[in-house]
């Protein structure tokens, strides 16, 4: 490729990237004509020409063709014949990084339902209750006081993995990691002046059925987050525009989209959402509450294909809902040996992160896998081992009770091909 | 002495006075309307529920006007939406029984929580207090919690037995940190 070749698409790159500046005028007549037969084409691709809109609000590349789907499979669809949102998995066997982009972050509604359209000039959240004074916040007095950044995950409680699934996104896909921009409710709560008597606090979503579940108020003064940024920008309708939320390390419903109201109370409230989370036995109880350590190797993951032995660098996601993670172990021989990960990245607490090690595989049939240990010193365990701490016999298809944060198989067969461990 | 004598009052006052002040002065006081208005989680003590009553015969009429049929069945089974009326008689144990909210719930004000914040589907919040309490009613009768004749009111609704009673778990008292079950390795 002729060096006089190169500098000439660097130019048209430059031009492009200088959305439509001064050099457009130059370059745009070069582009839009067709070579005279016989000579060569004055560059290896077609061109983008700038639009408005993709100068405005810019697209990725129509070869990323990356998309979630409706969970889970065969489940009640995405949208519905009405338009109504439930279940909506990320594709992470495509992530790179930590930070799911907004359009491809997970979705999830408590039954079904039209994303409100809501004004914020006309959304405010309220708190009262057991508060010395109750107050009501615009979005306008919200973005005037002190403001925290922060990465954080949330995973639904349906993020289950089973044997019918065939990729990561179906095993995993209920979980997502953003950079989420706001104020600190402990922040909001001070204002107010907290009464001694308040234990509990109830939020509550403006969405047609007024989403609400109780949280502790220890909750509340330690990391919650009342967020209107979300990766840059303003969160996304599908999660919580104008507000939502931020509930680190608990079950994704407690991440309460369309924030309008908080009330602080004295008691577990058991509204709708609570009741949800209603179990017989206190340990399943506390297990559905706060997310345990979980990690999964997305590349190579389910349905994809490896093209042949050799060098592999095994990439995944590691997270707990019980703070940063502190180790990640990768297996590629099911689970005899355990090989130190390395960290892509400084962990966060309750966030995504991202771990690599390296691989050379020797084309035989083998199983990898990935087990994490956050800050507190929780592991992630083999469904073996969970079925182990309650003293029922394992069997192929055992269910972990509360939150399932178990060690996830992928199976590599001697084609190169990538399937589900549990299968 | 005399001063330990009032030390604790001022450390008291000193700490309240700290609580009261607000450091950044954002945001506006609410009126009592307004939080009477947005104020529809209703708690087990039932403190916010509005004044009405209802009844389950009153209940029945507005199941039907309100066309809660068509999703949840003619007598609350046999539609797409989740089932209201159990299938099992009240001497199967009540975890062994169908996860029906007005069955199980610990809290009748939890059954009204719900119908008044998200129901009928398309058209929530346009239900009246009355008619809240007497479809509460009748979904209570219908899973023989109340009697027929029981008026549902701002008193009699949070005194509501459940069937469930006391047997159902609370959630261990939360604290940053910790493990999320005590003894849980995992």
């Amino acid at each position: 490729m002729g060096s006089k070749r190169t500098s000439r698409r660097e130019l048209l790159k430059g031009g492009a990237a200088l959305a439509g500046g001064f050099t457009l005028g130059a370059v745009a007549p070069a582009l839009g004509q067709t070579p005279a037969s016989g000579q060569a084409p004055a560059h290896d691709h077609p061109m983008i020409k700038g639009s408005k809109e993709l100068i405005a609000y810019g697209e990725r590349s129509r070869f990323v063709t990356s998309v979630r789907i409706a969970h889970p499979i065969g489940g009640r669809p995405s949208p519905d014949a009405f338009g109504k949102v439930f279940h909506v998995a990320a594709p992470l066997q495509d992530s790179v990084g930590v930070i799911t982009p907004s359009s491809l972050h997970y979705v999830a509604t408590t039954r079904g339902s039209f994303m409100p359209d809501i004004d914020p000039k006309q959304h405010t959240l309220m708190i009262h209750g057991l508060v010395d004074r109750p107050l009501t916040f615009t979005m306008e007095d919200l973005k005037r006081l002190p403001s925290v950044t922060r990465l954080h995950f949330i995973e639904c409680a349906g993020n289950r993995h089973n044997a019918r699934q065939t990729n990561v996104q179906e095993t995993h896909g209920m979980a997502s990691c953003a950079e989420w921009t706001g104020v600190l409710l402990s922040t909001l709560l001070k204002e107010c002046g907290v009464k001694g008597s308040a234990t509990w606090f109830v939020a509550e979503g403006a969405e047609e059925v007024k989403g609400a579940s109780s949280m502790p108020v220890a909750k509340a003064m330690d990391d919650v987050l009342v967020a209107y940024g979300m990766n840059g920008e303003p969160v996304r309708p599908q999660n919580g525009f104008p507000l939502r939320l931020l509930v680190p390390g608990f079950e994704g419903i407690f991440s309460t989209k369309y924030l309008r109201r908080i009330k602080l109370v004295d008691r577990y409230y058991l509204n709708y959402n609570d009741f949800g989370h209603l179990d017989e036995d206190a340990k399943v109880a506390a297990l559905d509450y706060q997310i345990g350590p979980k990690s999964v190797i997305t590349y190579p993951s389910g349905g994809q294909q490896l093209p042949g032995r050799g060098f592999y660098e095994i990439s995944g996601l590691a997270w707990s809902g019980g703070g940063a993670i502190r180790t990640v172990e990768v297996s590629t021989d099911g689970g005899k040996k355990w090989n130190r990960a390395e960290f892509k990245g400084t962990p966060q607490r309750m966030a995504f992160t991202r771990f690599g090690y390296g691989w050379n595989w020797d084309g035989n049939e083998t199983e990898i896998l990935s087990r994490c240990t956050d800050e507190i010193g929780q592991v992630q365990p083999t469904r073996e081992q969970v079925a182990k701490y309650w003293n029922v016999p394992f069997e192929r298809n055992y269910r972990v009770p509360g939150l399932d944060n178990s060690v996830m198989p992928w199976r590599i067969g001697r084609d190169g091909s990538v399937k589900n461990g549990l299968a | 002495m005399g001063l330990l004598r009032v030390l604790p009052f001022l450390l008291l006052m000193g700490a309240s006075v700290l609580a009261q002040s607000p450091t950044y002065g954002v945001g506006r006081t609410p009126t009592a309307d307004e939080i009477r208005a947005l104020d529809i989680s209703i708690g087990p003590t039932g403190e916010e529920l509005p004044q009405g009553r209802g009844t389950a015969k009153e209940g029945a009429e507005v199941y039907k006007q309100k066309g809660c049929a068509v999703c949840h069945g003619a007598a609350g089974i046999g539609g797409p939406a989740p089932a209201l009326k159990s299938k099992a008689g009240s001497e199967v144990p009540i975890w062994e029984r169908e996860r029906i909210l007005p069955l199980r719930a610990p809290f009748a004000t939890t059954v009204w929580d719900y119908i008044n914040r998200g129901m009928p589907l398309g058209k929530e919040g346009t239900l009246t207090a009355n008619e809240v309490y007497a479809l509460t009613a009748y979904l209570l009768f219908m899973n023989q919690v109340i009697p027929e004749d029981a008026v549902l009111d701002q008193q009699s609704l949070p005194k509501v037995k459940m069937p469930i009673g006391d047997e159902y778990a609370r959630l261990p008292d939360w604290k940053p940190r910790t493990r999320r079950l005590k003894d849980y390795p995992y």
